[in-house]
């Protein structure tokens, strides 16, 4: 039983389904139980939540890193899979505080200061959820203030600041001033990006960290975590 | 099941009916005053025998005939022309079906080049930083051989776009001559291609033996007539308004023989035809329905293809311009003018002025490419390869094209646009709304495997480095690598003890070849 249900996990990850209305990658799944129903499931009958994430959602998320690879799986597939291990997620979180068991860690992620655009914050967020930290969006035009609060009450190990506008990346570093200011500055590892920064304004504004892309964006973070995860 | 081409949905149309009546009639008054010239002496007696004005107008023992065709012979001949032309291959599956009033494109290759152009990549190296290399593709002239003409059609064999194969390479090996030449082409590229061939007749003695093999291909005379693997294509009116003999006389025989056939004229604005847009149209069309009218008075129902190759005089050199933008608003009006008959139309695009693949290149034949194929022509030269205004084959270009028109078929594909589609995007609309992300991602999946999303270019580089030639090239070698179906032994065996002069070399059932 247990068996089953971990590899339906794992199934369902690789196929993307978040639920049983989804239709995966291949045809006739509709209907049949998705990942967040498979969790409920798991949960009800008492199952390990250390087998659940390292033998349903890591290992079906390391298939379709490889099928990636491969390229049989393209980034939206990837997504699927991502949002599905994010959704997982999500559900398994209290109860990961209640076991005492460590997430690999927390990031606050924002769109700063008169900028709408958050197709790319979005993209990140599926991503480091499906990689198993916890993510706090914060959405979009966020006042530097707002997101000092956040970083304050939530505690996170990373911080991820977004912009798409030439006109907005300034905000970024107004940001990071901002929290200086309030002395959490070292409380937390800032990165960036958005179309027009580069790791060469990054550093110029004292961030630690840019991810060109969501894949950068989550190597960026993994890297840094290294010395970082599970330490608050 | 034949092949698909691509349905053009709503072809574009530069020109109005009222002006394609216009066109008609001044065509029409064309071939009545001042009529054409006949240089061949069998068409004007055909002429003659059902009821044209001929007057011999013969001098400086140059036989010639003035020629004025009635309106009535013209209208009986347009009528009896097929308006469905099938075009055979040796694969059934790459049969082309053309209607006359359906604007379904099918993308060919051509014209016949002398020159075969190489390519490689050698790498220089910088002379302030010898760590710093780059390789740049140099191109090399030669003049084509057998060989290559064997490679073109194996490369036009897997090229996806491609639907159909003119020879594209002039044979000018030693041991070619005018006595073998037909033979060897029409062997070479139907041997290496699955596809329908079509090409030109050097020699009209040759017309038997190149149709007798055809027939061994096909399975017999009956065979042939039922599925034709070859065609022909004559330019037996020279502009302004002129049979030619020898190029008149073949089509007469082609004819004969019931195998399909385009009349096909290429008068250039400004010289060899008006410079003005109507007066180019008036000339070009009186020659493709005086040559069609030939046609159906030698052979009626014969199947023949309307077939426009108009072009426009540079004014520096007063050669050829097929780059220029007049050239596409012709071949776009004659595709109008075919459709207006119900006779299905050979165009032209694509073919460009430089020497070499390039920017100029590229822009010239894209340019013509998207405009002539949006007109809905059914058989498109669509100049694969070619470059100098059709006097030079490369393949790297050849393959460069077939990228294009991987994009241009897909443009060209009907609206997905009903009421079930819109039904169910409202729906996912509201789910996806109702999420955080608010992102449609998840939905791309089963669109992307569907076939409903165009492929990104094929050649395109990191974003700051542009590698197209070296990654066409490398796609080059695949496609050479990649096996031919070639005409299975009996029937090879059978031609080379049947038809004479055929080069032992072509023999791929030869030992120690």
């Amino acid at each position: 039983m247990t068996e089953e249900i971990i590899s339906l996990i794992r199934e369902n990850v690789v196929q993307g389904r978040v639920t049983r209305d989804d239709e995966g990658m291949d045809e006739g799944m509709v209907g049949q139980p998705g990942v967040t129903e498979l969790i409920e499931e798991a949960l009800a009958s008492g199952m390990g939540l250390s087998d659940i994430i390292s033998k349903g959602l890591t290992e079906g998320m390391t298939i379709v890193g490889q099928k990636f690879e491969a390229e049989e799986y393209f980034i939206p597939d990837m997504l699927a899979s991502a949002e599905a291990v994010g959704a997982a997620m999500e559900m398994l979180e209290p109860h990961l505080t209640r076991s005492g068991i460590k997430s690999k860690g927390k990031i606050v992620v924002a769109t700063v200061k008169g900028d709408l655009h958050d197709i790319g914050k979005n993209i990140v967020t599926i991503l480091l959820r499906g990689a198993g930290y916890i993510v706090k969006d914060l959405g979009n035009d966020i006042e530097p203030q707002a997101i000092v609060e956040a970083v304050r009450e939530e505690k996170p190990e990373f911080l991820g600041l977004s912009a798409l506008l030439t006109s907005t990346m300034v905000n970024m570093g107004d940001t990071i001033k901002a929290l200086t200011e309030s002395g959490l500055r070292d409380e937390v590892k800032i990165i960036i990006g958005g179309a027009p920064v580069s790791e060469e304004f990054a550093g110029s504004i004292g961030a630690d960290g840019y991810g060109a892309d969501g894949f950068q964006a989550l190597a960026v973070v993994e890297s840094l975590s290294s010395g970082t995860a599970g330490s608050k | 099941m034949p092949r698909e081409g691509i349905l053009v949905n709503k072809p574009l149309e530069r020109i109005s009916s009222e002006q394609v009546q216009q066109i008609h009639e001044a065509s029409i008054q064309i071939l009545k005053d001042p009529g054409l010239l006949s240089f061949n002496r069998r068409a004007a007696e055909i002429f003659h025998g059902h009821g044209a004005e001929v007057t011999d107008v013969s001098g400086d023992g140059s036989p010639c005939w003035l020629v004025k065709i009635p309106e009535k012979l013209v209208a009986d001949a347009l009528a009896s022309t097929p308006k469905t032309v099938k075009l055979g291959a040796r694969n059934p599956e790459n049969t082309l079906v053309m209607k006359g009033d359906e604007p379904r494109v099918f993308f060919i290759t051509g014209s016949e080049t002398n020159i075969w152009l190489d390519v490689d990549f050698p790498t220089y190296v910088s002379k302030s930083d010898a760590s710093k290399e780059i390789k740049v593709p140099e191109f090399h002239q030669r003049r084509g051989m057998v060989a290559d003409l064997c490679d073109s059609a194996h490369v036009c064999e897997h090229l996806e776009t491609v639907d159909g194969y003119i020879r594209t390479v002039n044979i000018q090996d030693k041991d070619i001559n005018e006595d073998n030449k037909d033979v060897n082409k029409f062997f070479a590229s139907l041997n290496n291609t699955t596809k329908h061939v079509m090409s030109g007749l050097t020699n009209l003695k040759q017309l038997d033996n190149v149709v007798k093999m055809a027939e061994l291909i096909a399975g017999g005379r009956d065979k042939l007539k039922e599925n034709p693997i070859i065609s022909f294509i004559t330019c037996l009116v020279k502009s302004p308004l002129q049979f030619v003999d020898d190029t008149t006389e073949t089509f007469m025989e082609v004819c004969q023989r019931g195998l399909p056939i385009v009349v096909s004229s290429s008068p250039q604005a400004g010289t060899s035809a008006p410079i003005k847009e109507a007066g180019i149209m008036a000339q070009i069309n009186a020659e493709v329905i005086a040559g069609i009218t030939l046609g159906q008075l030698v052979n009626k129902g014969t199947p023949v293809l309307y077939g426009s190759v108009p072009v426009m005089a540079r004014m520096d050199t007063l050669g050829d311009s097929y780059g220029s933008v007049e050239t596409s608003q012709y071949n776009i009006d004659c595709v109008q003018m075919a459709r207006f008959y119900k006779i299905p139309n050979y165009s032209t695009s694509g073919v460009c002025d430089p020497k070499i693949p390039g920017q100029q290149s590229s822009i010239e034949r894209l340019f013509s490419n998207i405009v002539v194929a949006l007109s809905g022509p059914q058989f498109l030269h669509c100049a694969f390869g070619l470059l100098d205004c059709n006097s030079i084959f490369c393949l790297l270009q050849a393959v460069l094209d077939d990228a294009h028109f991987k994009r241009i078929k897909f443009f060209l594909n009907s609206p997905r646009i009903n009421e079930p589609e819109l039904t169910g995007i409202q729906q996912q609309i509201r789910e996806v709304v109702a999420t955080p992300q608010k992102m449609f991602i998840r939905h791309i999946r089963p669109v992307m495997r569907s076939g409903e999303i165009s492929a990104p270019y094929p050649f395109e580089g990191d974003g700051s480095s542009d590698n197209v030639f070296a990654l066409a090239y490398e796609r080059l070698q695949e496609l050479l690598a990649k096996p031919v179906e070639h005409i299975d032994e009996a029937a090879t065996s059978k031609i080379f003890q049947e038809i004479p002069g055929l080069l032992p070399r072509l023999n791929v059932y030869r030992e120690g070849r």
